[in-house]
């Protein structure tokens, strides 16, 4: 029996090296072969506190393909939430409902603290800037697919290495395959010192650019990220930075045959459209392989896999 | 050790003395022990002078012994303070505050968007840098430092 029954996936540090390699061969099972009605006497709650399109959508659409029931709101409005229920109320109530919450709320821990009141596994689908494990899962899913492997890869890391929460759980995942890390971001925008820590703490090491050309010759995937114009304080700055973290095709010259381009999406204007026709880009086939990787998530926390 | 004659602060026959309280930390050890509702004598001093500290707080609850983990708590603003038990006017044991691994329930976590600031939710932290005061949020897992930290009510 899988190690996973019954756990919550709140964290990617929830899951040892030995789980997400588990959890990526159930998920190759699924893409094989993805409608499979093991699920069909459960019942999957999923509750959006604010709104989400591809992470919503591909659990539901996981959970439907493997014949669950699905519960729950894609907006609070209408619901108890809105009346006051504190988060406590809605989960303990929730859970005795359901056999599984998936869970997307702006509050910081909030996923968590759902899981320690739950009496069934919840699975954090975002809690505000903290945690998006998921989407961590299928990185690494995207990376090993087209890699073939995970291990002693370069990494390039683009963007807002700051603030991006996808880019800090992708770091501390790949820390477990030996992975060297080349950091491109505008000065403002660096990787925090906490997550360098990590890397550092692992024995691997990192490199910083400023500019996105210096790491194509070098780098197996890259992983891009929206530089969002908010962050900046002074307009100023962001309109000197912008253009130095946007990839087109023809800067794709001299990178390895093997190199992939990944990016969480919504893209905005950081991959320019042409590099979708090139066999570098892989950013779709990515979001489609959410679905395996939630089905696969959702059958072993259930038991069926 | 105080000289009896003195004293600025009066002698228990028994309970606890806190010792070696940095002056602005006086009132924060007196919440985090939960002594403003106590219904004994709690005797305070500040600013008294200090050997090792120049100024130094000093706090003295009466009938109240501490266990370790209780006291430990108030290592995050009294690190070299000392707790003294008092039996008949007699020191009978003496040891240092030690800022402990974990931390729960009194202080609060300074991310403004951690679910323990929106709900009733009791906080809870790891200790993870003891010299220079970090604690890692068990929820939103953001840092609070001694220059972010506040207590709870």
């Amino acid at each position: 029996m899988s190690t996973l029954k019954g756990r919550n996936l709140i964290s990617i540090t929830d899951f040892s090296k030995e789980e997400y390699i588990e959890v990526l061969d159930i998920a190759e099972g699924f893409e094989k072969n993805p409608k499979q009605k093991i699920l069909s006497d459960k019942v999957v709650a999923t509750l959006f506190f604010e709104p989400s399109t591809r992470t919503r959508l591909s659990f539901e659409s996981a959970a439907n393909q493997l014949g669950a029931r699905i519960i729950g709101f894609s907006d609070p409005g209408g619901t108890s939430v809105q009346k006051g229920e504190s988060l406590h109320d809605t989960i303990v109530m929730v859970s005795s409902y359901s056999d599984l919450i998936v869970m997307r709320n702006p509050k910081e821990g909030s996923s968590r603290y759902a899981s320690e009141v739950s009496s069934v596994p919840v699975i954090n689908a975002g809690d505000g800037a903290n945690q998006h494990p998921t989407q961590c899962m299928l990185d690494l899913y995207s990376i090993r697919k087209t890699q073939g492997t995970l291990e002693n890869l370069n990494i390039a890391m683009v963007g807002d290495l700051k603030y991006g929460r996808t880019v800090h759980s992708l770091v501390q995942a790949m820390c477990n395959f030996n992975a060297t890390f080349h950091l491109v971001s505008p000065v403002e925008l660096k990787l925090p010192s906490s997550v360098k820590m990590s890397i550092k703490d692992a024995g691997l090491k990192y490199y910083q650019y400023t500019d996105l050309k210096d790491i194509i010759p070098t780098a197996d995937i890259i992983y891009m990220t929206r530089v969002q114009r908010e962050r900046f304080p002074d307009p100023m700055e962001y309109e000197r930075v912008k253009d130095s973290c946007i990839l087109t095709a023809s800067m794709l010259k001299g990178c390895k045959e093997n190199m992939r381009i990944l990016h969480p999406l919504p893209r905005v204007n950081e991959i320019t459209t042409d590099v979708d026709k090139t066999p570098y880009a892989y950013y779709f086939q990515q979001a489609q392989n959410g679905v395996y990787v939630r089905q696969a998530l959702m059958a072993a926390i259930l038991g069926v896999r | 050790m105080e000289n009896k004659k003195e004293m600025v602060v009066s002698a228990i026959e028994n309970g606890t003395v806190i010792d070696h309280i940095p002056t602005a930390s006086v009132y924060q050890v007196i919440r985090i022990l939960g002594l403003e509702s106590y219904k004994d004598e709690v005797l305070i001093g500040n600013y008294l002078d200090s050997n090792k500290l120049g100024k130094k707080g000093i706090v003295k609850i009466k009938n109240k012994h501490f266990s370790i983990d209780e006291v430990s708590k108030i290592a995050l603003v009294a690190p070299f303070a000392s707790i003294i038990d008092i039996e008949n006017y007699k020191v009978v044991k003496k040891f240092k505050a030690e800022i402990p691994d974990h931390v729960e329930n009194f202080v609060k976590c300074a991310n403004p968007k951690c679910i323990t600031n929106a709900e009733a939710v009791p906080t809870k932290f790891d200790v993870v840098d003891k010299e220079n005061l970090k604690l890692r949020c068990h929820y939103c897992e953001k840092f609070t430092t001694l220059e972010t930290m506040k207590f709870t009510e």
